[in-house]
């Protein structure tokens, strides 16, 4: 119990005007340091979810422990001090008139001294590598750049886990790869705890541990590696696999004995070199 | 579309003028139209001529900018000026025809109010080419501040105003968007009738009323998830402090009053 940040118990929730129930029953818990991905498709509930690990949706039913303490009207504002959320539309997020003001905007709220939050703005925004953009406004700034920026202006708060909320679903690759990167780099670095819910089936190959959500079911947890193997029935759910394993099915289609587990991008090239060696 | 825009024309320099303290441009600003109001003979005119020419100067920025600045209300000037000229009797008979009368007192009228409005809008381009927009939102709230007492939501109304400056241009952008994509499906906006003209307005304002609601909708969903609860208990990042350059321009004004007061009561 000690090691575990978050701890779900029978989550239910339903919005108010649908007959449609966003989540049924879902319980899990996540440790301190662990990069989760939450995966599913449209409609499948990880949106709510999020909301609701952040306070900012109530459930129906169900119990949501943040560091042992249990998430009500009371404790709501300190567990978003704890918990930090990037969101999808880079543009919705920016609520300050300059990247600078922008981070500084959390800090702001939360009453942090002017001297002290000039220093986190520093701090923040050189851990994106988004320090020499500080005076530049929102609209001279791309889509990854602004999602460094959100990321920049969670890190300020120094919160123990980040949600990403499909934080790369509207970036091209490249300003996808930036912002994984720039967490990648966060997380070793402060010991976060990563939350990521994602359609990126590459961006889900980083996690520790996979969510399949499903009809507001959670459906598996697994790593990676066990979840990509039964590739047949995420593709069924509207989901996808990594390219490794697509790969990997369309040799054995060719009849070439592949191994069963899931093989990432590297080990499938070893495996591929060792192969054609023994030949 | 956006340099045509006034929130737009901000120039960015490090002039005497752009370094001020904001609510010293704004007040000044206001100020200026105060007492302009004073002048009653070309002297004191002249006075508020090279007033304002001198405060031009020290913007560093072209005069052509100025001049592009009184150019949209040129007309509406002319318009005052003529009929400040028709309809102001007084002084001698210049040249009378049926109603139509031009006196003297009409044509230096009609000086005047050319002269008052050319320099108005002058001295708020000033504060529009100067003062970035943001700095003018931060300007605007320390001046309301003390209205809080009575209970004015000056925290509120500032943040209001600081949102819709970061939005203009992301908005003209999706306006920009939507006007394409319906041009693309044969809406057709600069032809046809007055009223063929409005209703082509249409696809493209509903969209951008339902995008503006989802924007309203998840940038709160995502201020609140920064810890925002409304303006109590907040500290401030950006700070405004006014200095010696500040003093000098207070400094200016007290003089130019005084001498407005002087050549209105002695000349």
């Amino acid at each position: 119990m000690s090691d575990s940040i978050f701890e779900i118990k029978d989550l239910s929730f339903k919005y108010f005007d649908s007959e449609y129930q966003a989540l049924k029953d879902v319980s899990f818990s996540i440790k301190k340091g662990e990069w989760i991905a939450i995966i599913g498709p449209n409609g499948s509930g990880k949106s709510t979810l999020a909301k609701i690990l952040n306070g900012l949706l109530v459930p129906d039913a169900g119990e949501v422990y943040v560091n042992g303490q249990l998430l009500d009207e009371n404790t709501v504002w300190d567990v978003r001090r704890t918990v930090g959320m990037v969101f999808q539309n880079p543009d919705n997020q920016f609520v300050g008139a300059t990247v600078e003001d922008d981070v500084a905007f959390g800090l702001e709220n939360h009453g942090v001294p002017r001297s002290e939050m000039i220093q986190r703005i520093e701090e923040a925004l050189a851990e994106v590598r988004m320090e020499s953009f500080r005076k530049s406004e929102p609209a001279r700034l791309s889509g990854g750049q602004k999602q460094r920026v959100a990321i920049a202006s969670v890190l300020a708060l120094r919160p123990d886990v980040i949600i990403l909320d499909e934080a790369t679903a509207m970036l091209d690759p490249l300003g996808r790869r930036e912002v994984i990167e720039a967490i990648k780099k966060v997380k070793e670095h402060h010991h976060l705890t990563v939350i990521s819910i994602t359609h990126d089936i590459d961006e889900a190959s980083y996690a520790d541990r996979i969510l399949v959500m499903n009809q507001g079911d959670l459906v598996e947890q697994n790593t990676p590696d066990k979840i990509f193997e039964r590739g047949d029935e995420l593709i069924q759910m509207g989901l996808d696999v990594p390219f490794a394993q697509k790969l990997k099915e369309g040799l054995a289609n060719r009849g070439i004995n592949v191994p069963e587990e899931y093989l990432s991008e590297e080990a499938l090239l070893e495996w591929l070199t060792t192969s054609y060696l023994s030949k | 579309m956006l340099d045509k825009l006034l929130l737009g024309r901000y120039i960015q320099s490090d002039s005497f003028i752009h370094r001020l303290d904001p609510r010293t441009k704004l007040l000044g600003s206001f100020y200026f139209i105060g007492i302009i109001f004073l002048a009653n003979n070309l002297w004191g005119y002249g006075l508020l001529i090279l007033f304002t020419f001198l405060a031009i100067a020290l913007t560093g920025i072209k005069l052509s900018y100025f001049i592009n600045g009184v150019k949209p209300m040129i007309w509406l000037i002319l318009f005052t000026v003529v009929f400040q000229i028709f309809f102001t009797i007084g002084g001698e008979v210049y040249f009378q025809w049926g109603p139509i009368v031009i006196t003297s007192l009409g044509v230096i009228n009609a000086i005047y109010i050319f002269l008052r409005l050319v320099l108005i809008i002058m001295m708020s381009t000033i504060l529009t080419l100067t003062t970035a927009p943001l700095e003018l939102a931060d300007g605007i709230e320390h001046m309301l501040r003390p209205l809080e007492k009575i209970g004015f939501p000056s925290h509120e109304i500032a943040l209001m105003l600081s949102i819709a400056l970061r939005y203009v241009p992301t908005l003209i952008d999706e306006a920009q968007k939507i006007m394409n994509a319906q041009r693309s499906r044969g809406v057709e906006f600069d032809q046809g009738s007055f009223i063929q003209r409005m209703k082509a307005v249409v696809p493209v304002l509903v969209p951008l009323f339902v995008s503006a609601f989802n924007r309203a909708e998840e940038m709160a969903t995502a201020m609140e998830a920064r810890g925002y609860r409304g303006g109590e208990g907040r500290t401030k990042f950006r700070q405004l402090q006014f200095t010696r350059q500040d003093f000098w321009v207070v400094l200016a004004f007290v003089i130019v009053t005084v001498a407005l007061i002087a050549l209105r009561l002695y000349v």
